[in-house]
């Protein structure tokens, strides 16, 4: 099984999110990354295939240096080798061109990655990778067995889910409880230090859309607190006041 | 129809130019031709029964074609679990710019700006569009829904679908019928941990009912396999946006949070008052959700009857 898993190198869940440069750059200032919470599913599910059915994981991100640690992390959880495409990932068809010009003559079994990435969320990359190569995707993917050359996949969908087979290859955009994350043992940590991880250069492609300017909510007014006897007092304020039932 | 389709409609309707609707499998003529009401001029309907599959790879040829036909460079669509793998194929077909999660009507006065969520809805971004074809695959509440009084035209639309268009097999679905669909939920009612076991979820579903709303819970319930994963709200589940987000016993992990973020009014019950979903909630009552719950379901029955 020859696996591709794309990762990205994201802030952490709990990040407070803040711009600078006249709200046109992601404030990083104290920020944690980490590998998109979706895209670790997706590698910890690609682990446990090849632990079953033998076989190689390459993991891919589309960024600058400064992701290499992550990367590495992907490495000490399981990867045997990587691919840097050095380009910043700013839009989902430039990221998803990327990826398909590592993958299109790499013979991969499939190409897993996270339902969205977790600043941008646009979940687009895995339905336009399959479409550059020629080759179905699914997503978001919730369980996923390789019985021969058949792929066994439950989907969710609205209010559900969907089981669904195809055959290899084609790319999942996964979700949890594909697997559980795996964190990195010491063993992998020494391993992913001597590990391969190649970087190339970006292939030269147009972007689909550029960013103006980013922007946070609107602050959120206080609180107005009610007496746990008075709830009639709660629905009168839903009826009249927010008019929402 | 699901009321995301009729806000894409409403969406497109509102940037002006003709508006041509697609509905694909067996749909009602009267729906179909009911779409006028809606915004749309004209009706194409592809009705090969092979489209009562809701496999992404057919939905996205015919959309293809159906914007060669009528000669449209827009399309707009609802980021659904069938939506969004359509529009990213499409956006390859097409090579055109796809913004996602799209919250409001373009500003074209120059260029064309969208301004979408991220940071799963912690921020926004106001990117431009440059490619002479645009999908916006929008959010909901992105436009809002109104009866125009308008006809519209139904012209049934054929295209030849080969098996390469059914690589993914659907063998069985599962889904809940009759049920208030949580993603679409204009009204939410959510329970977490404080709720102590799946045994208590009686008293969620009464107070759902009452306001004829969906029912929905945080990851740690999810986990637990108290409720299903499609009723996860959060970081890494489903994330709503109702008129009202009621969470019950849920202490606001900033990961539920960002689930629920784009909710209009959120009230949280909880018996610690230092939990910290109060700060994020427009009401907040402090007090035990056994107490609480039932009491509310009842001033709602009563104030609707």
């Amino acid at each position: 099984m020859k696996i591709l898993v794309c990762i990205t190198h994201v802030p952490d869940t709990t990040s407070k999110i803040a711009f600078t440069d006249g709200d046109t750059k992601f404030d990083a200032t104290g920020v944690q990354f980490i590998i998109g919470p979706y895209d670790d599913y997706a590698l910890a599910r690609a682990v446990e295939l090849k632990e079953q059915l033998g076989g190689t994981i390459t993991a891919l991100n589309v960024g600058g240096t400064e992701t290499e640690p992550t990367i590495r992390k992907a490495l000490a959880i399981g990867a045997d080798d990587a691919v840097r495409v050095n380009a910043d990932p700013t839009d989902s068809l430039f990221v998803a061109q990327q990826i398909a010009a590592v993958a299109k003559d790499g013979a991969y079994d499939m190409i897993l990655m996270g339902r969205e990435s977790i600043d941008f969320n646009g979940g687009m990359v895995h339905g336009m990778v399959g479409e550059l190569l020629g080759i179905p995707s699914v997503s978001p993917v919730m369980t996923l067995e390789i019985e021969g050359s058949t792929a066994k996949m439950t989907r969710e969908i609205e209010g559900g889910k969907e089981s669904i087979e195809l055959a290899l290859p084609f790319v999942a955009g996964c979700q949890e409880p594909i697997a559980e994350w795996k964190i990195p043992n010491m063993r992998g940590i020494m391993s992913a230090r001597s590990k391969p991880l190649n970087v190339v250069e970006p292939v030269d492609v147009a972007q689909g859309a550029t960013l103006s300017k980013f922007e946070l909510p609107a602050a959120k007014g206080g609180v107005k607190m009610i007496n746990a006897d008075n709830v009639q007092e709660l629905v009168d304020l839903l009826k009249n006041e927010a008019k929402v039932i | 129809m699901k009321k995301s389709s009729l806000e894409a409609i409403a969406y497109a309707n509102g940037m002006g130019g003709e508006v041509t609707a697609i509905a694909m499998g067996d749909v009602e003529s009267t729906e179909l031709s009911g779409l006028g009401n809606y915004g749309a001029t004209k009706v194409l309907h592809a009705s090969d029964a092979k489209l009562n599959e809701r496999v992404s790879s057919a939905y996205a040829t015919v959309l293809a074609s159906a914007m060669d036909h009528v000669g449209a460079n827009t399309l707009v669509l609802a980021n659904s679990s069938l939506g969004g793998p359509v529009s990213a194929q499409i956006a390859i077909k097409k090579d055109a710019s796809l913004v996602s999660n799209v919250v409001e009507l373009p500003d074209t006065s120059a260029g064309f700006l969208v301004k979408r969520s991220i940071y799963t809805g912690k921020a926004f971004a106001t990117v431009s569009m440059d490619k002479e074809n645009k999908i916006l695959a929008i959010k909901k509440n992105a436009a809002e829904v109104k009866e125009t009084g308008g006809t519209a035209s139904v012209e049934s639309f054929d295209v030849a679908l080969s098996d390469d268009n059914f690589k993914v097999k659907i063998i069985s679905t599962d889904k809940t019928t009759g049920e208030i669909l949580l993603p679409e939920a204009e009204l939410v009612v959510s329970g977490g941990r404080g709720l102590k076991g799946p045994e208590n979820w009686g008293m969620i579903e009464d107070l759902a009912k009452a306001l004829g709303a969906a029912t929905g819970c945080s990851k740690p319930v999810s986990d637990m396999d108290w409720r299903p994963h499609h009723e996860h709200v959060g970081q890494t589940g489903v994330k709503v946006s109702p008129n009202l987000y009621i969470a019950i016993g849920i202490s606001g992990a900033i990961q539920h949070l960002a689930g629920v973020n784009s909710s209009k009014y959120i009230v949280v019950i909880n018996k610690d008052e230092e939990a910290p979903f109060f700060k994020a909630a427009d009401y907040g009552i402090v007090g035990d959700a056994f107490e609480v719950v039932p009491k509310l379901t009842e001033a709602i029955k009563a104030a609707n009857s």
